[in-house]
């Protein structure tokens, strides 16, 4: 399980980082264009296509679907053949789906910004619900999502949310705010980690300070570093990848965190995870068609499979992230001190992170420019 | 009898030229393949524009080297050359001693102590420097043994503790190899000759290992310099060195041509580093 948490934000990872500066570098001859075209218009599909003529690829991240799906769609759906592609981060599955060329792709896995992304394209074919009745499985919140309001041309397949992961026996009160850990009071000096990847170094003081999470504006975001460049002294570090394990040894007190990432199921059940009051984001993981899919009706097959509820329920119980399918949670069982009981109308209080295209550069600076200062 | 004496000489060389074909040809395949390939797609990001999801744009462009003048990078590269240039000295001053004492044991203790001093290459890196965590941190070995609340980790000591116990054995190795091959009757010489121990060290012994002196610094300071993983795990990434940024230009900000261009400037540090201890190395 943990290693699956680990492959998916691996932008924060630090352990293969050598390897994938060698895919990236091989990978350079690829170009993508930021010209924005118009989304696609949506193609005609038969309802009751012969799906034994289809073949279906998909690409998701390592551990993401169960290992035994390929199988099982060729048993339900009577398609042809079904491959897994794996990718380790976003970046990586755009370089694939963005490439010129077909990527031979049909279904891919990728987070809600960057479908908004890939669709401004015209790279995804518009869903089809009449295809996919399992829909009706999805919370009615799940319909709702900023970046794709009516699941346009993306299913959501996992969500959460970011807040304090905490060790409840160490606090002498329990964080409400990201003041908390913003300004962290004396007995908790020093014990507190901060995320770096750019756009969640930054969530906790723009949320502080009343701002977007997807703000743009070089004001605000200038607000928002000096109160990170103040806390700088009184954290004990900035992590991404191992801020549980700090906080089940001691080390640290609060961490910010990734629900699915703070380790409250912790055999001493001593570790609890809050959403400040200023709010938070909302990351969702989807699925999308591509336009250039030759097995498009296979592809809507699949995801109507996957949201049913014995396959998505996986998920939740697999990767231990929420997913939004109220069929689905309703089947699992929830651990003692388990995020998965957060219920989807306290996630919809979390706003989106979009995509910010160029803007998304001062981000960027920003994280360099809290680390680099000494 | 003429014409064969005329052809042997020819087909020799022609033999020689086979040779050195067949032997050359993995090494040059390997260095092409691997290293002037890569090394040109690097070079030609550089002057590129940056993709949106990753990736090059193929517009012209020199903004990625009036960035890397940006006081904001070049302070991070200072940073670096500052870590790995403590590292490297603080190596020197531990390294030479022990390589001078492990090059003075007889024959079977060498041995043993070159095997002491390799030994921790047997496991893996990451792992070697984790457990330092568990030395050092809050709740960690070193307090609770002295029952203390000392903060030892996390701040700039720790990185550099981290870099000089990872690369101090290829600090010893080279110095090592250089004692070794002084003649000790040069020793001998410089003390007939009426010179104290520290003249003779000073005058013979350290003008003739310079070779090697420069050799070790430049095994410790070039992996310290471009280390990404010491500052994250035992800096707890509050100060970054110049290959954080650019991992994270890879794969946190989507900026191959920038990243690309960090990584040619560290290149053009280090080509001028061998430089001077070619040159070094010529005259010593």
């Amino acid at each position: 399980m943990s290693r699956i948490r680990f492959t998916r934000r691996l932008p924060a990872a630090v352990a293969v980082a050598g390897l994938a500066l060698a895919v990236s570098a091989c990978g350079g001859e690829s170009s993508t264009s930021s010209a924005g075209t118009a989304p696609a218009a949506a193609d005609q599909l038969k309802p009751n296509a012969d799906l034994s003529q289809q073949t279906l690829q998909i690409t998701v991240w390592d551990g993401y679907t169960p290992e035994e799906l390929p199988a099982k769609v060729k048993e339900k759906l009577k398609v042809k053949d079904m491959k897994v592609a794996l990718h380790d981060t976003n970046e990586i599955a755009m370089t694939k789906l963005t490439a010129p060329g077909d990527s031979g792709i049909d279904v891919a896995f990728v987070s809600g910004q960057y479908a908004q992304a890939l669709n401004e394209q015209g790279l995804l074919e518009p869903i089809h619900p009449e295809l996919i009745p399992n829909l009706a499985n999805l919370y009615p919140e799940a319909t709702q999502l900023s970046y794709d309001k009516g699941n346009k041309y993306s299913v959501p397949y996992t969500w959460g949310t970011t807040g304090i992961c905490y060790r409840s026996d160490l606090v002498k009160t329990p964080p409400t705010s990201w003041n908390d850990l913003l300004k962290p009071p004396a007995w908790a000096d020093k014990k507190v980690t901060m995320m770096t990847t750019e756009r969640w170094l930054a969530l906790p003081a723009l949320k502080a300070l009343g701002y977007s999470v997807n703000t743009d504006k070089d004001e605000e975001i200038a607000k928002a570093k000096e109160l990170l460049l103040a806390q700088k002294p009184h954290l004990l570090g900035y992590d991404d990848v191992t801020f549980g394990d700090k906080l089940v040894s001691g080390e640290s007190m609060m961490a910010e965190a990734w629900d699915g990432w703070c380790p409250t199921t912790d055999a001493k059940g001593n570790i609890k995870f809050a959403v400040p009051k200023e709010g938070s984001d909302l990351w969702v993981d989807t699925m999308v068609i591509m336009k250039s899919s030759k097995n498009k009706e296979a592809a809507h097959a699949l995801i109507n499979y996957i949201l049913s509820p014995e396959i998505h329920s996986w998920a939740a119980e697999n990767i231990n992230y929420k997913v939004p399918n109220k069929a689905a949670m309703e089947q699992v069982k929830i651990a003692k001190g388990s995020l998965l009981g957060i219920k989807p109308a306290e996630l919809l209080n979390g706003e989106s992170i979009v995509d910010l295209g160029e803007a998304s550069v001062k981000y960027t600076r920003l994280s360099t420019e809290v680390t680099a200062q000494s | 009898m003429k014409s064969e004496v005329k052809a042997r000489p020819v087909s020799r060389s022609r033999g020689r030229r086979l040779g050195a074909f067949v032997f050359l040809s993995p090494g040059v395949v390997y260095l092409t393949v691997l290293l002037l390939v890569p090394l040109a797609l690097v070079l030609s990001n550089t002057v590129f524009r940056r993709g949106r999801f990753g990736g090059v744009v193929y517009e012209f462009t020199v903004e990625n080297f009036e960035r890397l003048a940006d006081p904001l990078y070049l302070g991070v590269v200072a940073n670096s050359v500052k870590i790995a240039a403590i590292t490297t000295l603080i190596a020197l001053l531990i390294g030479y001693p022990t390589a001078y004492l492990i090059a003075q044991l007889p024959g079977k203790w060498k041995t043993v102590a070159l095997v002491a001093i390799v030994l921790p290459f047997w496991t893996n890196f990451i792992i070697r420097v984790y457990a330092w965590i568990i030395l050092l941190s809050g709740p960690g070995l070193i307090n609770s043994v002295l029952g203390t609340k000392l903060e030892l980790l996390y701040n700039q000591g720790t990185i550099v503790t981290g870099l000089l116990y990872s690369y101090l054995p290829l600090m010893v190795l080279p110095l090592y190899a250089a004692i070794e091959r002084l003649d000790p009757q040069l020793r001998e010489a410089s003390a007939n000759l009426g010179a104290s121990a520290f003249t003779t060290f000073r005058k013979v012994t350290l003008p003739l290992t310079v070779p090697g002196v420069m050799t070790g610094c430049l095994f410790v300071f070039v992996p310290s310099f471009g280390n990404f993983v010491i500052p994250e795990i035992l800096g707890g990434s509050k100060s970054i060195m110049v290959g954080n940024l650019i991992r994270d230009q890879f794969l946190k900000a989507r900026d191959w041509p920038f990243g690309s261009t960090l990584a040619l400037a560290i290149i053009a540090v280090l080509v001028l580093l061998l430089l001077v201890q070619a040159w070094v190395t010529r005259r010593a």
